[in-house]
């Protein structure tokens, strides 16, 4: 209930269908907590009422379902959810409702439900797990779910960089933020909340005179100020990196009713230097029955009163070991909320005001259905039962390590906090300030705030001064209590209702080091990582196994810190955003002529051009390939890699990189290359054009066109740095279309400036060209097998290029072909692709080994003679052809001898690329046969196990059609 | 992760393509023998400690570069273009 009259904007929202008030500033739950609504969610996996039990990202209880359709958001901490106007908020992991869940049934069957009971009942029959057990298990521990719509909303991603990056804006971090953007560093201050001030904005405590709160808005607005400081409020730091860097998670638009910009937004900041202020959590003590709504952190209980004007309870306990009780109770009382009872742990304690003070004393039961009515406690002077509605606890606190852990570093128990300290240097570059480091007073944590910056800002050569002011400083005096016995569960992991026994069982079942105690009982494992309740499980297990809390150690801390939606950090690469698409010149155009467009790398290449009345794509793919058998036909080539290469030592850099040589190769011809990797298998291959004493371009093929330009980077500037030699990618500077046919010349000439013929452009030879006044290149090459030329013109007049050599196409009876024509052609000719060259074959495989020039060294030359590599049981190119010429061969098909058992022990080789090729009227293909060559002729059953396809074919010579070539150079 | 390309200066990891370790660089002469090239080709070190891996600045200048890394620590402590002197 709302004890302080509220200044903020009233708002309406709703939980679970009801309408509630609430006021600007409130978070879900505090707003819940002013309307008297305790239960919140069920818990995990027995289904046991659950209410608010802290007031920050740690919440382990209160996660609801936030909004409807698509851009429904489960698994949303209540505590973190700013309220607006018109929330809609749904509890979770209930059925049919929140208060009469049916699945409540798992708590009286608890007895079975022990930990490690899944691994220990559900092992057999092993079938079971997966069709019976797993669906079972799945539907009853559930958390919240999507709405399975796509997401609608949009999110973003961003870098940022600074001098300092401070992390948490609690005394400690503002002080540092005051201290280092004084000193003119570039500080980036992020905080997970929407108020900077941490726990000053919970506290009742006074800096320099003044309401803690008031100084922190007030430093808030200083930093605003300097034009050198950026404040990211809502941005939760969410993981520590190599080199400064860090992941952040910003709230953009999560907290507003509707809003174009994007939800959420991962910042990767990279800080010069950073100072962690992160603060600490507090934990809860594992007493029986310690689950029950209205049982919260004594911290959250001053947070939700002094932050927000809201009494969790109307009649107030308060069970700790440390002086929070009394601050607590004082709290309380002073804004006029009944404290019905102090339960110190300690023997030797004073009342800091008039409340009943239970020395020597624990909580030994509680009360109550669905939200806490009553508790049982013992102290010095007995066990009695006290009415409550509202249970405050501490255990103490747990410095905010995290981040300091995130780059394998280990933290160190530290007695007289009874908890864990970072180790100075965890992260390079990192200060830890304040409760962090087991600072616990205000003054204490202002003073290491200024100190850390002024470490820091030294450290980047500016001159800093502390000016630090006046708070608080008073010890923190706790004794350890982790556990209090009693009958009943005494949970530790409230998300993942892990309790007490079942670590006692862990370690009796000898899973005794932290590690496996953690994955036996699933403590920790839950969307909040054991945030609040990890250090108490581990003191448990320490009392279990009879070793100290040091020796027994932490799990480990991995990022994120709080949970990330794959959408945040996937921002940008949703759809078309995944891979940006590369578009050629013709692109509209093949559009337009009604072409499937299909990806080649990020190139969209047209599949085949269909027309009226063609009813499949092979229909359209044999007229394009009779096109280019019969007259002519254009296909756009120019998402082949394209790489100018200049200097007097050209011709020696692509001896080197060549297994052929290009130093012989005369000015105006081209010659066909083959790479090869160091290893000695072909890398790439391609047509290189020698257009000048000191001038080449050479093509590679669309797929690797990245891999050769970081290829010729490598040669260039590692291996033959003595060469003289420069290069450039121009695969986007020309455009370039191959004509092929027997018209093709017809048609050159018929767009040719000057006329072109067979004396001056024999076979392999190039040269500059003009085309209505454009310089092009033309280069004398085929992929097809028939009379063909490249033409290549700057890209800018690619479009109409096309557009000319289609229409001239057309009116000789061709036009222009696409990708299944093109894969036709090439292979009736038995020219390769990478479905050939695909990374485990050598130029010996493919037939091509007295290219592997020994007049010279060159990349892969010293290893492609390795004798394993020029055996001839190794599988070597063929052509494949079908026996029956209507029986269809599948790529990928595997080659036995006939009447062998087809199991890999025969494997005889495999199907690389087929076709129905029209020309010779017969399913065709290529493939790789061990000691293929001298197998011509020779019947062979393929086999595809996957498709169920058996084809009988015969092996021959990779060049099915025109095997002279005289097509090629008539 | 960030790496100092001596061109470019220290840049965020994903501009950068990872090749291996800079014995890449040390390259037999091809009549070494079938030893030195198979230690040459296949045969790396797997250390904690100091490494020398090579990067490509790919999206950036281009430049090949050898970066000294602690495997252990991630330190980086330096780097240097491939065709400076060793
Ligand atoms: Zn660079």
């Amino acid at each position: 209930m709302r004890v302080i009259k509220p200044t903020g904007t009233p708002l309406t929202f709703t939980f679970d269908g009801v309408q509630y008030r609430g006021v600007e500033g409130d978070t879900l739950a505090s707003a819940l907590l002013a309307n008297g609504v305790k239960l919140v969610g069920r818990s995990f996996k027995y289904h046991r009422p659950r209410g608010i039990v802290t007031a920050g990202s740690e919440e382990p209880n209160a996660l609801v379902t936030i909004g409807t359709g698509p851009s429904q958001e489960p698994n949303v901490r209540a505590t973190t959810v700013q309220l607006f106007n018109g929330l809609e908020a749904r509890s979770q992991n209930a059925w049919p409702s929140l208060k009469r869940d049916a699945m409540a049934v798992n708590d009286l069957a608890a007895p079975f439900l022990s930990a490690g009971f899944y691994y220990k009942t559900f092992m057999w029959p092993k079938a079971f797990w997966e069709k019976l057990y797993e669906p079972i298990i799945r539907r009853a521990a559930g958390l919240g779910a999507l709405s399975g719509e796509a997401n609608s909303d949009t999110y973003e991603k961003a870098f940022a960089h600074c001098d300092v990056l401070v992390i948490g804006a609690g005394p400690a971090g503002l002080m540092a933020a005051l201290t280092a953007g004084r000193a003119g560093a570039d500080v980036i201050v992020a905080d997970e909340d929407a108020v900077m001030g941490g726990r000053l904005l919970a506290e009742t405590f006074d800096v320099d005179g003044q309401a803690g709160a008031d100084w922190a808005a007030d430093a808030v607005a200083e930093l605003a100020a300097m034009p050198n400081v950026r404040l990211m409020p809502r941005t939760t730091v969410t993981g520590a990196y190599d080199q400064g860097t860090f992941g952040a998670l910003e709230e953009v638009s999560r907290h507003v009713p509707r809003s174009d910009a994007p939800r959420e937004c991962f910042w990767r900041i990279t800080a010069k230097r950073s100072i962690l202020c992160a603060g600490a959590l507090e934990r809860p003590i594992a007493f029986p029955n310690n689950d029950r709504p209205g049982i919260m952190m004594a911290s959250a209980v001053r947070a939700y009163l002094n932050r927000w004007g809201v009494a969790p309870g109307k009649a107030v306990t308060i069970f700790a070991n440390n002086d929070d009780a009394h601050r607590t109770a004082v709290d309380l009382m002073d804004a006029g909320v009944k404290v019905a009872g102090v339960i110190d742990s300690r023997a030797d304690v004073a009342a800091l005001g008039d409340y009943p003070l239970y020395t020597s004393g624990a909580v030994i039961g509680t009360k109550g259905r669905h939200a806490l009515d009553s508790i049982t406690i013992t102290h010095a002077g007995g066990t009695r039962e006290l009415r409550t509605d509202c249970l405050a606890m501490s255990g103490g606190w747990n410095p905010t390590v995290h981040l300091t852990c995130h780059m394998n570093g280990r933290p160190q128990w530290d007695d007289a906090i009874q908890s864990f300290v970072p180790v100075e240097g965890a992260i390079p570059g990192m200060v830890v300030a304040g409760a962090a480091n087991g600072q616990m007073s205000t003054a204490a944590c202002l003073q290491s705030g200024a100190q850390a910056a002024c470490a820091v800002a030294t450290e980047l050569g500016l001159s800093p001064v502390a000016d630090v002011p006046s708070a608080e400083d008073d010890p923190y005096r706790i004794e350890p209590l982790w556990q209090v016995d009693g009958k009943g569960r005494k949970w530790i992991d409230f998300q993942n209702d892990v309790h007490v026994k079942d670590i006692k069982l862990s370690a009796q079942e000898n899973f005794r080091s932290v590690e496996h105690m953690k994955r036996y009982t699933t403590q920790g494992m839950a969307t909040d990582q054991g945030k609040s309740s990890n250090v108490v499980a581990l003191a448990v297990l320490a009392d279990a196994t009879g070793r100290g809390i040091p020796e027994t150690g932490t799990t480990t801390f991995r990022p994120p810190y709080v949970p990330v939606s794959i959408a945040a950090m996937g921002a940008g690469s949703q759809g078309h955003g995944f891979a940006p698409k590369r578009l050629t010149t013709s692109h509209h155009a093949s559009v337009a002529r009604g072409a499937p467009m299909i990806e080649a790398g990020l190139w969209y290449r047209p599949s085949y051009f269909p027309h009226p009345g063609e009813a499949t794509w092979l229909e359209s793919c044999n007229r394009e390939v009779g096109y280019v058998r019969n007259a002519v036909g254009v296909c756009d080539v120019s998402t082949l890699g394209k790489i100018d290469i200049q200097g007097p030592d050209a011709a020696a850099f692509l001896d080197f990189v060549y297994c052929n040589t290009f130093s012989t190769l005369k000015e105006n011809r081209v010659r066909y290359g083959l790479m090869l990797r160091e290893d000695g298998h072909v890398m790439d291959d391609g047509t290189t054009a020698r257009l000048g004493a000191d001038h080449y371009v050479m093509t590679t093929t669309t797929a690797a066109a990245g891999q050769v330009m970081t290829h010729l980077d490598w040669v260039s500037q590692a291996l033959r740095p003595d060469l003289d030699v420069r290069f450039a990618s121009v695969t986007e500077q020309w455009a370039q279309f191959a004509v092929a046919g027997p018209q093709a010349r017809e048609l050159l000439n018929s767009v040719l400036d000057d006329a072109v013929d067979g004396d001056a452009w024999p076979f392999m030879s190039c040269g500059p060209v003009s085309i209505g006044g454009v310089k092009g290149r033309l280069f004398r090459i085929s992929f097809s097998g028939e009379h063909a030329y490249e033409l290549a013109v700057p890209s800018r007049y690619g479009a109409s290029l096309f557009r000319l050599l289609t229409a001239q196409a057309e009116a000789l009876g061709g036009g222009a072909y696409g990708m299944e024509a093109l894969n036709v052609l090439r292979i009736e000719k038995g020219f390769i692709t990478h479905a050939e060259i695909h990374g485990r074959v050598t130029a010996f495989d493919i037939g091509f080994d007295r290219m592997v020039s020994q007049k010279k060294d060159c990349v892969g030359n010293a290893a492609s003679r390795r004798p394993g590599l020029l055996e001839a049981e190794r599988p070597q190119l063929v052509g494949l052809k079908a026996v029956d010429p209507k029986d269809k061969i599948t790529a990928g098909a595997h080659l036995f001898v006939e009447g062998a058992d087809p199991v890999s022990a025969n494997d005889q080789g495999y199907v690389s690329s087929v076709c129905w090729s029209p020309t010779l009227g017969s399913h065709i293909g290529l493939g790789f046969v061990a000691d293929g060559p001298n197998r011509m002729g020779e019947h062979i059953v393929a086999v595809d196990h996957v498709r169920g396809v058996r084809t009988l074919v015969e092996v021959c010579h990779p060049v099915q059609f025109d095997p002279e070539g005289e097509r090629t150079r008539g | 992760m960030r790496l100092p390309c001596p061109i470019c200066g220290e840049r965020d990891r994903r501009e950068f393509y990872y090749q291996g370790d800079a014995v890449a660089l040390d390259r037999p002469a091809r009549d070494a023998g079938g030893a030195a090239w198979d230690d040459y080709l296949h045969n790396r070190d797997n250390p904690a400690g100091e490494t020398r891996d090579l990067w490509h600045h790919a999206a950036g200048c281009g430049a090949w570069i050898v970066v000294t890394r602690d495997t252990v620590t991630h330190a980086v402590s330096g780097a240097k273009l491939v065709g400076a002197k060793r």
